[in-house]
C-alpha cells in the first residue's frame, strides 16, 4: 500500500463527482483526497486525487474510472514530475503574547502567511506540499493545545522544468 | 418547426428502428404515453410489475439482439426497475431505460413520486442521467442508444422531467453523436495476439474458457472454427453456455461451481488456458490460488477492466471476440492434442453427469424431456438448482439460445425473460425452466403473457423448498432448513428437519393459478408422463402452458464445490 496520484480529467456535469466519488466508496478502494475544480475549459473538470493502494488494485482503479462514460482522460501522476501544493488554514487559539510569538516564528520559517489576528488567536495561511502542511500540523499540535485546521486536498500539474511535490 | 418534448421522444424511439417498448404508466409519463398512442410503429408491451419489464425487455434484447426499451413512471415505477437494471448490467445487455421524472422546478423538494433515480443507479447502469434542458433531449437519447449497444453492451438510464417532455424545441434528431470519453475498443492489438497463439501452439494441454463475450460478440462460429482447426478442448462458463454446440466433439461442459468434473480437472490440468469473454468471476475460479496452477492464460475481453482484475494473466489482450478469434483463426494450424483429449474423455467417464434412474423422477429426465422435445428455439432459465441442472444438461446447438441470469442471479427471472423473448420471437418455442420459488417472484406476469399472446411453456420444477438454499443447508448447516420450506405454516414444529408426513399442503396450486389466468396447466408426477406433457404444451399456441414437475425435495445439484475451495475439489456425491 502506498500513496498514488491521479488527474482525472471530467465532464464538467451534474453527479460526475458523485459518480467518481461513489466508485471508490462503492468498490473499497482507499481514497485519501480529491479536489476538484473547472479546467482553461469550462465544460472540463479536472480532479486531483489521491489514493492508498497496492499496484494490481491501482491498475484497477485507473481501468474502472477510464470506462465511465463522463471521464475523458486519465492521467497517472504517481511518477510524473510535477507541482503540487495543498491549502491549509491553521487556527491556534487561546493564545498568550508568547504563543503568538511563537506561532510568528513558525510562520516565518514554514514560509507562510499569517491571515488574520485577533486578541487572542492567529490565522496561518498554508500553500505547501502535503508533507509540509503535516509537518507544520505536528509542529501546531506539539506546542498548542487548542488548534484548528481546515485543508483542501492537494491539487497538481505536470511540471513545466522544474518540479516540486 | 419546434415539436414538443414528447413528440421528438416518439420521433427518436422511431428513427432508432424501435418496434417494442415495455412500458408501465404513471403520472409522470402520461405525456409520452399520449404520444405512443397516436402512432403505430412501436408496440407497447404493458408488464404487471416494473421489475418484470425489465426482465422481459433483456429477454427481448437478448434473443434479438436489439436494444431492449422500457418506460416507466417516476418514483416507485423507477424503484422498481433496480433489481432488473442491476441484473442487465452485470450480464451486458443492452437496454435504454426512459423513467419519468417531476418537473425540473420540483427537484429536490420532496414532492409526489420523486426520486433519485440517476443517482440510485449509478453503480449499475452503463451511463445514466437527468435531461435538464430540452435543447438537449435529442443528443441524449442518441447518446444513451450508442453507449447502451456499443463496446460492452449495458443498460443505460435516461430520467425524464415531466416538463421536457411538454417543453417545445428542436424536432431534429441526430443521426450520430461522438462522446469525448467513451470510445469502445475497436481494434485488436496484432502482437499481442501472435503472443498468445505462439503460447497455445507451443501448449501440449491448451483448453478454451469461453465465456458470454462470445456469444455478445456473436463469435460462435469463429470459436468452433478455431477449436476446430487446432484441436482444442472447450469449457464454458454459465453465461458462454451455447458459445459451442454441447454436442460438439470438442465440447467438454461448463466449469466452475457446478461444473462439469472433466472441464472443472481439465482447468486445473491444462498448461495453457485460452480465455476470452470471461471476467473470471468468483463462480468459476474458486480459490484463485488454485485457479489453472499449471497454466499460462491468455485472456481476451473487449473491457479493459475486466482483464487482470481477479485472475493475473500472462497475455492480456482487448478486443472484441469475434475480431480476435477471426485473427486468429488466420494463423491457426492443427495441433496434436490426441492424448490430451483422451484423458478428458476418460476423466469425464470416471465421473460423468448422471443423475440415479432407479427411483422415479429426476430433474435430469425433465431435461433430457426438453431435449428431445425441441431442437430449436429459446430457454430462459431462473436461478437456483433448477437453473443449474438446465446448465447442466440442456443441449444447445445454433438453433437453440440459452438465456439466463448469471451474474446478478435474479430470482424472478427467467418468467418475464421469457415472455419478452416469446413476444420478439413468436415463431420460435420459447421454454422457460424455474423452480417453485423464483416462479412466484413474477408469476404475475402471466396475465401479461396472455394478453400479449406470448404462449411460452413454462417447465416448473416443483420440490416445495427454496432448492439451492436448502442444498447448503442440507450439506453444511445440519439439515436445519432455516427459511426454505415453502410448505411451512405457524402450525409446524420449530425445529423441522425436513418432510414429515404432516406437513401443510403446498401453496399455491399451480394448476388453478394456471387456469385463473386461462393459461393451460399440465402436472406431471411420473417420468413416463414427461414426453407427453411436452407435446402437449407444443400443441397450445393459444395461451401459455404451465407444466408443473412434482420432483423429490433432496434432489441435489452434483457436482458442486463449496464457496471459496479450488475447483479442482468437487463434492461429487
Amino acid at each position: 500500500m502506498k500513496n498514488r496520484w491521479i488527474a482525472l480529467y471530467v465532464e464538467n456535469d451534474v453527479g460526475v463527482l458523485a459518480k467518481v466519488s461513489g466508485l471508490f466508496s462503492g468498490k473499497s478502494y482507499n481514497l485519501q483526497s480529491l479536489t476538484v475544480g473547472t479546467t482553461e475549459d469550462e465544460t472540463v473538470s479536472r480532479m486531483t486525487i489521491c489514493v492508498a493502494s497496492d499496484d494490481i488494485t491501482f491498475e484497477q482503479i485507473k481501468k474502472q474510472l477510464n470506462r465511465m462514460v463522463e471521464v475523458i482522460k486519465v492521467i497517472d501522476l504517481t511518477n510524473v514530475p510535477l507541482h503540487m501544493k495543498e491549502i491549509l488554514f491553521a487556527k491556534v487559539l487561546r493564545c498568550t503574547t508568547a504563543d503568538k510569538e511563537e506561532v510568528f516564528q513558525i510562520a516565518q520559517v514554514f514560509d507562510v502567511q499569517v491571515a488574520d489576528i485577533g486578541k487572542d488567536s492567529v490565522l496561518l495561511e498554508c500553500k505547501l506540499t502535503e508533507r509540509r502542511n503535516n509537518e507544520l500540523i505536528a509542529l501546531l499540535r506539539s506546542k498548542f493545545r487548542h488548534i484548528e485546521i481546515v485543508r483542501g486536498g492537494a491539487v497538481a500539474i505536470e511540471s513545466i522544468s522544474t518540479s516540486c511535490r | 418547426m419546434d415539436i414538443t418534448g414528447r413528440k421528438l421522444f416518439v420521433r427518436a424511439l422511431q428513427e432508432e428502428g424501435v418496434d417494442t417498448i415495455f412500458g408501465y404508466p404513471g403520472g409522470m409519463v402520461t405525456d409520452v404515453m399520449d404520444e405512443l398512442y397516436k402512432q403505430q410503429d412501436i408496440r407497447l408491451v404493458l408488464p404487471r410489475h416494473e421489475q418484470a419489464l425489465i426482465h422481459e425487455a433483456e429477454g427481448y434484447a437478448k434473443s434479438t439482439g436489439k436494444v431492449g426499451v422500457c418506460l416507466v413512471t417516476s418514483g416507485p415505477g423507477a424503484t422498481n426497475t433496480i433489481t432488473g437494471l442491476a441484473d442487465a448490467h452485470y450480464d451486458n445487455i443492452p437496454l435504454v431505460c426512459f423513467t419519468g421524472q417531476v418537473p425540473l422546478g420540483l427537484i429536490g423538494n420532496d414532492a409526489f413520486q420523486e426520486v433519485d433515480i440517476v443517482g440510485m443507479t449509478r453503480s449499475i447502469t452503463k451511463y445514466g442521467v437527468t435531461v435538464r434542458s430540452r435543447r438537449e433531449l435529442g443528443k441524449i437519447i442518441k447518446m444513451a442508444f450508442h453507449i447502451a449497444r456499443t463496446g460492452k453492451p449495458g443498460p443505460v438510464l435516461v430520467d425524464l422531467p415531466k416538463d421536457i417532455q411538454l417543453m417545445p424545441g428542436d424536432a431534429h434528431y441526430p443521426q450520430s453523436v461522438s462522446i469525448r470519453g467513451y470510445k469502445p475498443n475497436e481494434g485488436v492489438h496484432v502482437g499481442q495476439l501472435k503472443k498468445a497463439y505462439k503460447l497455445i501452439k507451443s501448449a501440449q494441454r491448451p483448453l478454451i474458457l469461453a465465456g458470454g463475450g462470445v456469444l455478445l460478440g456473436n463469435a460462435q462460429e469463429e470459436l468452433r472454427r478455431l477449436a476446430e482447426t487446432m484441436r482444442i478442448p472447450v469449457v464454458t462458463t454459465v453465461m458462454g453456455k451455447g458459445a459451442l454446440p454441447s454436442g460438439h466433439p470438442y465440447y467438454i461442459g461448463n466449469s466452475g461451481m457446478h461444473g462439469r468434473y472433466a472441464a472443472n480437472i481439465a482447468v486445473s490440468e491444462c498448461d495453457v488456458l485460452f480465455s476470452i469473454g470471461t471476467r473470471f468471476n468468483d463462480r468459476i475460479t474458486g480459490d484463485l490460488n488454485e485457479f489453472a496452477p499449471k497454466a499460462k492464460i491468455v485472456h481476451i475481453d473487449i473491457d479493459t477492466a475486466a482483464i487482470s482484475r481477479n485472475v493475473v494473466v500472462d497475455v492480456p489482450i482487448v478486443a472484441d471476440a469475434k475480431l480476435a478469434l477471426e485473427k486468429l483463426n488466420e494463423w491457426a494450424e492443427p495441433k496434436n492434442t490426441k492424448r490430451w483429449l483422451e484423458e478428458i474423455r476418460a476423466l469425464d467417464k470416471e465421473n460423468p453427469l448422471e443423475m440415479r434412474r432407479d427411483k422415479g423422477m429426476t430433474p435430469q429426465m425433465v431435461m433430457e424431456g426438453i431435449n428431445a422435445a425441441f431442437d430449436r428455439g429459446i430457454i430462459t432459465t431462473d436461478v437456483g438448482q433448477h437453473q443449474m441442472w438446465a446448465t447442466q444438461y440442456i443441449e444447445l446447438n445454433e438453433h437453440k439460445k440459452f438465456i439466463t441470469s448469471g451474474g446478478l442471479g435474479t430470482m424472478g427471472f427467467g418468467f418475464p425473460a421469457a415472455v419478452g423473448a416469446k413476444i420478439a420471437n413468436p415463431d420460435q418455442p420459447v421454454v422457460c425452466i424455474t423452480g417453485d420459488g423464483g416462479f412466484q417472484m413474477n408469476m404475475q406476469e402471466m396475465a401479461t403473457a396472455i394478453a400479449e399472446d406470448a404462449p411460452v411453456i413454462v417447465c416448473l420444477l416443483n420440490n416445495q423448498y427454496l432448492g439451492m438454499v436448502r442444498q447448503m443447508q442440507q450439506l453444511f448447516y445440519g439439515k436445519r432448513y432455516e427459511a426454505t420450506c415453502l410448505r411451512r405454516r405457524t402450525t409446524c414444529p420449530p425445529n423441522c428437519k425436513g418432510p414429515n408426513g404432516a406437513c401443510p399442503p403446498y401453496l399455491p396450486d399451480f394448476m388453478q393459478f394456471a387456469k385463473a389466468y386461462g393459461a393451460h396447466g399440465i402436472r406431471v408426477e411420473r417420468e413416463t408422463e414427461i414426453a407427453a406433457a411436452l407435446a402437449e404444451a407444443k400443441s397450445y399456441t393459444d395461451a401459455p402452458t404451465v407444466i408443473e414437475f412434482l420432483i423429490s425435495s433432496d434432489e441435489l445439484v452434483l457436482p458442486m464445490v463449496q464457496g471459496g475451495n479450488p475447483m479442482s475439489k468437487m463434492i461429487l456425491k
